[in-house]
């Protein structure tokens, strides 16, 4: 089993208002120089077979992000 | 729910004749209004029978579809996004591609988005909340089924309940049919409902079955339900 490491964040332009919220409650708590912040999602996957990166990549084109608003990114594990 | 489609011989009956259209009503696990979705459907004359979501095909003389709300598969991933790949799903784009009605309200909004058969994606609302309101909607396109003949620029009165309902997409080349009047939830260009070019598949977060009895306050959901009879 190879671990695959899938990154998805919202596209630039994308409204995240979640991302906006963390930010409002940063500097509320005194936590100066933070400018925007943007919340996506980690998924690790184990994966079998020889091209495990390419398997993410199939994984994220049909159902693990959505193209029209998120970007994704596939990082394998040593 | 397996298997065979609930029949409802008792209802679906206006005024003692033949129901008009037989509409299948869709069923995830996690789906909740398929219930009242089923109930507005038949209070319009139709018969209505259910699809669970494993069926690789829509019940037999389905004329028409109709995805409800609720949270599929608990909006995990992406609202509608594990929904969108469930088996049934194939027979509605067969059903679509073939100029069948489809209507997808609320999750099934965000069903027909994640399948494709609908422009655009569904976010989490700007709020940051969930919004359950009464909202006036603003018929953007009177050349559709769905909005029962109301000119352009008619207003409609449909609650909302949802979290994730700010529609993200371009409404250049989407075809919008509601706009809410107020910009509460985020939606670009504040879109409400949209249709495929062709216009028989229409997808709205707004819910137009709790839109169909005086008892509500509000009958204007039949209008976007007759779409599916029309």
């Amino acid at each position: 089993m190879t671990q695959v490491v899938v990154t998805v964040m919202p596209k630039a332009g994308v409204l995240d208002p979640q991302g906006q919220a963390v930010a409002g409650a940063l500097a509320q708590l005194g936590f100066g120089g933070v400018g925007e912040v943007r919340i996506g999602k980690r998924i690790e996957l184990a994966i079998s077979g020889d091209d495990p990166a390419g398997q993410a990549r199939a994984m994220c084109e049909g159902l693990l992000a959505n193209a029209l608003i998120e970007d994704y990114a596939v990082e394998v594990l040593p | 729910m397996r298997g065979a489609p609930r029949e409802r011989p008792d209802r679906g009956l206006r005024g003692g004749g033949a129901p008009i259209a037989t509409v299948a009503v869709l069923r995830f696990p996690g789906s909740l209004d398929h219930h009242s979705a089923a109930r507005a459907v038949e209070g319009l004359g139709a018969h209505a029978v259910t699809a669970w979501h494993a069926d690789p095909e829509l019940p037999a003389g389905t004329d028409a579809v109709l995805l409800p709300g609720g949270f599929s598969y608990g909006d995990h991933l992406r609202c509608g996004a594990i929904a969108s790949r469930a088996p049934i799903m194939a027979a509605v784009r067969r059903h679509a591609d073939a100029g069948g009605r489809v209507v997808g309200i609320c999750n099934g909004f965000q069903v027909l988005c994640e399948a494709g058969l609908l422009p655009g994606a569904l976010r989490r609302n700007a709020t940051l909340s969930f919004v359950c309101r009464q909202m006036d909607l603003e018929v953007a396109d009177d050349g559709t089924p769905w909005t029962g003949g109301v000119p352009g620029g008619g207003t409609l009165s449909i609650p909302v309940k949802n979290n994730e309902g700010a529609w993200y997409g371009d409404p250049a080349t989407a075809r919008v049919v509601l706009r809410y009047r107020d910009d509460l939830l985020g939606s670009t260009d504040r879109v409400a409902g949209v249709t495929n070019d062709a216009g028989n598949v229409m997808g709205l977060m707004p819910h137009p079955e709790e839109a169909c009895d005086p008892l509500l306050g509000s009958v204007d959901g039949r209008l976007v339900l007759g779409g599916l009879l029309a």
